[in-house]
């Protein structure tokens, strides 16, 4: 009686995990492959998860029918050998071996010998060069052919995160600048870090690939099919490891050319409004715009900075000292050169390399007239360019 | 395999000897069995610490957004139930039971180093403490925090960049490999040294063998741990530039010296609950261990590949083509000599007279587990596809099954085997059983959600992610907490019978029962073995 219970007990939650393995098969797979390295990865995963399923039912099939035979209250008396005793015994006990030995290095090892080398191979027929860079937290993105260069951040407001808003349908897979690469061409992307290791990998592509700070990375993406793909950083780089996602909007070679066009007179356009003198409440709006952006997530709302990680900026000390010297220079470890050149070792980075000339003066006015902070002075863009 | 002719418990002998009682026989204990059980003890206890932080964070997973923790707080806890886990449950837990059974199965009277053991021990709960200590002081504004870098700290930059979390956990690590060391090579002396007449190396239990494999494994690697935390406290204080790439460092160095230590960990930490399987299954199938040689060859033969294919954690790196095709091909390997074991142990099973008691349960269940784990494991190293699995939540799926699935369920299986033998009771079978069901289902429904979600792209270390997975999501935070509530039984079902309720162990406990640990009264006299057994 005991036994049929513990058969049936063992069915049972054999049976619900039956139907949670076959719907990872179909509700749960690699997201819908467009590249061909993405297509060649489904392919190989799909064969070898059927490879494995198979595997694991028949040794839980022979495991199953000794349980249910092999039992003291069926009277089986023991038997006693402790090894393969002849040779159809030794056949069965070499047959797993072999078939092993051939999924490993034939079945599975082929196969993937052929997709490393066409991974590894960022150089041939390759159209174009993408520049990637990791940093805390968000992704630059480079096209040194166009001469483009800008900043993707996460677009899902704190609100949303902390519960004060309704979360939106593309909750942490949004960013304001995404990344717009060709179709069908293939792009060389060159990854780098400007702080800590973060990685780039976008699912539908079948790339993953670590930015190590100080070294060039690279891999290849040849995109199949327009639409937007979204990916998220997956190594974990610190707090807000879980708010840089990647956006890449793929499109046809016109609207790609059209979009190029695009960025090329924006940059020329702030370019040249770097030069004019700016008002302080444009100053201001701008710099609040950033703040809510990037800087918040260390800094927090109302610059309370989180104690004993992120200094607060509210009644701070370099906020409200001066930043420049009588002649006009930086001073060290002033607000403006802790923006400029960061504070090394720390999370604080050199934010001109990623941030524009207006946006640095933005942020500094910003915070030397906020959270309390009243210097009352401003930075024009036009003395950040002059300071780099 | 072994008979004892001779088994002498000598209980007269105790009376010769006094044993100091109160706090002091545990704080100077150099006796194998009170040094066993408090490393049980403290494994024990560390386990529930570990699984409550996590508890906490599957609550945050339990919805998008965050509800209860900033993501520093998020990845602290993340990382402390990492530590702790591997660090300071998993390797003492198992660490305890050699001390208790090592010298009784293979006919010593204690340990080869007693005083080494001890101190081994005592190292354990300041290190703990220690470890701990940082994540209480920030809510006090002192520091940062907890090292909150994932346990395997492989983003040196990150770790550069940490506040004291970082330096507390580093002279924690230093403290447990310490521990660690001390405990291998007591293994070793006492294996090669220890042993009584007629008990060759060929008729040890596989429990001693697998030990053995995992002190020499302990050996190579922990060093390696220490001397890389010990590059990262130079970097972070006193101006040098392993890991730094600005002074003509590199960071990858650090991710191949952690992980010239991490893979073979794994195996460690198996290593052990491979060796005590073989006797649970032959004691209830009532059939000598088959394969016993076959076996203690796949120890070595995975001790020995498992050290050499570390980089299989780091193909997403970028490490050379050929380093990849290496990594991959050699960890492929590994799967011989472990299908090898799951083989014996079937074969030992097979055409035997089972009875199902609850270590029973878990040592099939351990099978079942450990064969998911090597299967889901197999295709990870696969540079054909790795890009989609490393770093998600794929992998962590995965490897909770050979820790969880394997070590853990392994030790609660000898932990029922052996609990008889070490208090004189026989524990309550009803609980048992209800624990092994619980824990199985629950593990399963963890874990096998987050695999999924994993397979669909979602890294892992999130501390709040897209609305998509959030049913998955849900089901494996609701399933963690019941996982962690069933626990209390088996907390339950120890405390109860360690206080001597249920009714008395004989000698040899089980029917099927063989070794010279069960020659022994039940429980066992405090010294044992005092005059070497005779082994045919």
């Amino acid at each position: 009686m005991k036994g049929k219970n513990l058969l049936r007990i063992i069915l049972m939650v054999l049976t619900v995990f039956n139907a949670a393995t076959a719907q990872a098969d179909w509700a749960f797979n690699f997201q819908t492959p467009v590249t061909p390295l993405a297509e060649d990865t489904l392919h190989v995963h799909n064969q070898f998860f059927a490879i494995i399923i198979t595997l694991f039912f028949v040794t839980l099939g022979i495991l199953i029918y000794s349980i249910l035979n092999h039992r003291k209250d069926k009277g089986q008396q023991p038997a006693t050998f402790t090894g393969p005793t002849n040779r159809w015994q030794w056949m069965l006990v070499i047959a797993p071996f072999v078939m092993l030995f051939l999924l490993d290095y034939v079945v599975m090892g082929i196969p993937a010998y052929h997709a490393a080398v066409s991974m590894e191979d960022t150089k041939t027929d390759a159209d174009m060069v993408l520049k990637v860079t990791g940093s805390q937290w968000k992704w630059q993105y480079e096209y040194p052919a166009e001469g483009i260069k800008f900043v993707s951040a996460l677009k899902t407001t704190q609100d949303q995160i902390n519960g004060k808003a309704p979360k939106g349908e593309n909750y942490l897979l949004e960013v304001d600048n995404p990344v717009v690469l060709p179709v069908n061409k293939k792009v060389r992307i060159l990854l780098m870090s400007s702080d800590v290791m973060h990685s780039w990998g976008v699912p539908a592509f079948g790339v993953k690939r670590a930015t190590v700070p100080g070294f060039l990375r690279e891999t290849w993406v040849k995109i199949g099919k327009p639409g937007t793909y979204r990916g998220q950083c997956a190594q974990i780089c610190g707090k807000n490891h879980a708010f840089m996602p990647i956006i890449v909007e793929a499109v046809s070679e016109e609207k790609y050319q059209e979009w190029v066009a695009q960025k090329k007179a924006e940059s020329a356009a702030a370019s040249a409004s770097a030069d004019k003198v700016w008002a302080k409440e444009d100053l201001m709006q701008h710099g609040h715009e950033i703040y809510e952006k990037i800087c918040i997530s260390c800094h927090q709302p109302e610059g309370k900075g989180l104690p004993g990680a992120f200094p607060a900026l509210a009644g701070s000390k370099i906020v409200n000292g001066p930043f420049l010297d009588k002649d006009g220079r930086l001073i060290k470890d002033g607000h403006l050169d802790r923006v400029m050149n960061g504070k090394p070792g720390t999370a604080m980075q050199a934010f001109k390399n990623t941030f524009s000339d207006i946006d640095i003066a933005a942020i500094v006015t910003y915070e030397r007239n906020s959270f309390g902070n009243s210097m009352g002075d401003m930075v024009q863009p036009s003395q950040v360019k002059a300071l780099r | 395999m072994t008979t004892a002719t001779t088994a002498t418990a000598s209980h007269e002998h105790d009376a010769h000897h006094g044993h100091p009682t109160g706090i002091m026989r545990w704080l100077k204990s150099t006796n194998h069995k009170d040094i066993g059980l408090m490393y049980m003890i403290f494994g024990t206890t560390m386990f529930f610490v570990g699984g409550l932080l996590i508890l906490l964070v599957r609550a945050e997973l339990f919805m998008p957004g965050l509800q209860l923790m900033n993501p520093s707080i998020y990845n602290q806890l993340v990382t402390l139930h990492g530590l702790i886990m591997v660090f300071a449950f998993i390797m003492p837990l198992t660490t305890g039971f050699n001390n208790y059974l090592i010298p009784m199965m293979i006919g010593a009277s204690d340990m080869a180093l007693p005083r080494l053991n001890n101190w081994g021990f005592w190292i354990l709960p300041p290190a703990a403490i220690l470890l701990l200590i940082p994540f209480f002081l920030q809510f006090f504004g002192i520091g940062d925090g907890a090292a909150s870098n994932a346990w395997t700290m492989d983003n040196v930059a990150l770790d550069l960049q940490s506040g004291i979390g970082m330096d507390f956990t580093i002279l924690t690590v230093h403290l447990l490999g310490i521990s660690s060391i001390t405990g291998a090579i007591n293994v070793i002396v006492t294996i090669f040294n220890m042993r009584a007449p007629g008990m060759t190396l060929w008729k040890m239990p596989l429990f001693c063998w697998a030990w053995l494999v995992t002190s020499f494994m302990l050996l190579a690697v922990i060093p390696v741990l220490g001397a890389v935390v010990t590059m990262l406290l130079t970097d972070r204080h006193f101006g040098t530039h392993f890991f730094i790439a600005s002074g003509g460092g590199d960071p990858l160095l650090f991710q191949h010296l952690l992980w010239f230590f991490g893979h073979p960990e794994v195996y460690i930490v198996l290593l052990p609950a491979w060796g005590i399987l073989p006797g649970i299954l032959s004691t209830f199938a009532r059939k000598p261990v088959y394969g016993y040689k076959a076996q203690v060859c796949s120890f070595w033969a995975i001790g020995i590949l498992g050290s050499m294919v570390w980089a299989h954690h780091m193909l997403s790196s970028g490490i050379p083509l050929a380093g990849e095709l290496y990594f991959m091909y050699a960890t492929m390997a590994v799967s011989i000599p472990t299908a090898v074991m799951i083989f014996c142990w079937i074969a030992t099973i097979w055409r035997g007279s089972m009875t199902f008691e609850t270590p029973m349960l878990f040592g099939l269940g351990m099978i079942v587990m450990f064969g998911i784990a090597g299967l889901t494991g197999l295709v990870i190293p696969d540079i054909a596809a790795y890009a989609q699995y490393h770093n998600t939540m794929y992998v962590v799926g995965h490897f909770h099954y050979p820790f969880f699935g394997g070590a853990v369920l392994g030790f609660m299986g000898a932990t029922y085997f052996y609990m008889p033998k070490m208090t004189g009771h026989m524990y309550d079978e009803k609980l048992g059983k209800l624990h092994f069901w619980l824990t199985i289902v629950f593990f399963n429904f963890t874990f096998i959600p987050m695999m999924m979600v994993g397979l669909a792209g979602v890294p892992r270390h999130l501390a709040d992610y897209a609305l998509k997975y959030s049913e998955y999501q849900m089901i494996s935070s609701v399933s963690a907490i019941l996982l962690g509530a069933s626990q209390l039984i088996f907390l339950y079902n120890i405390i109860k019978t360690a206080r001597g309720n249920g009714e008395k162990a004989t000698a040899q406990v089980w029917e099927g029962a063989q070794g010279l640990e069960f020659t022994l009264p039940s429980p066992p006299p405090y010294h044992t073995f005092t005059t070497p057994p005779e082994v045919k």
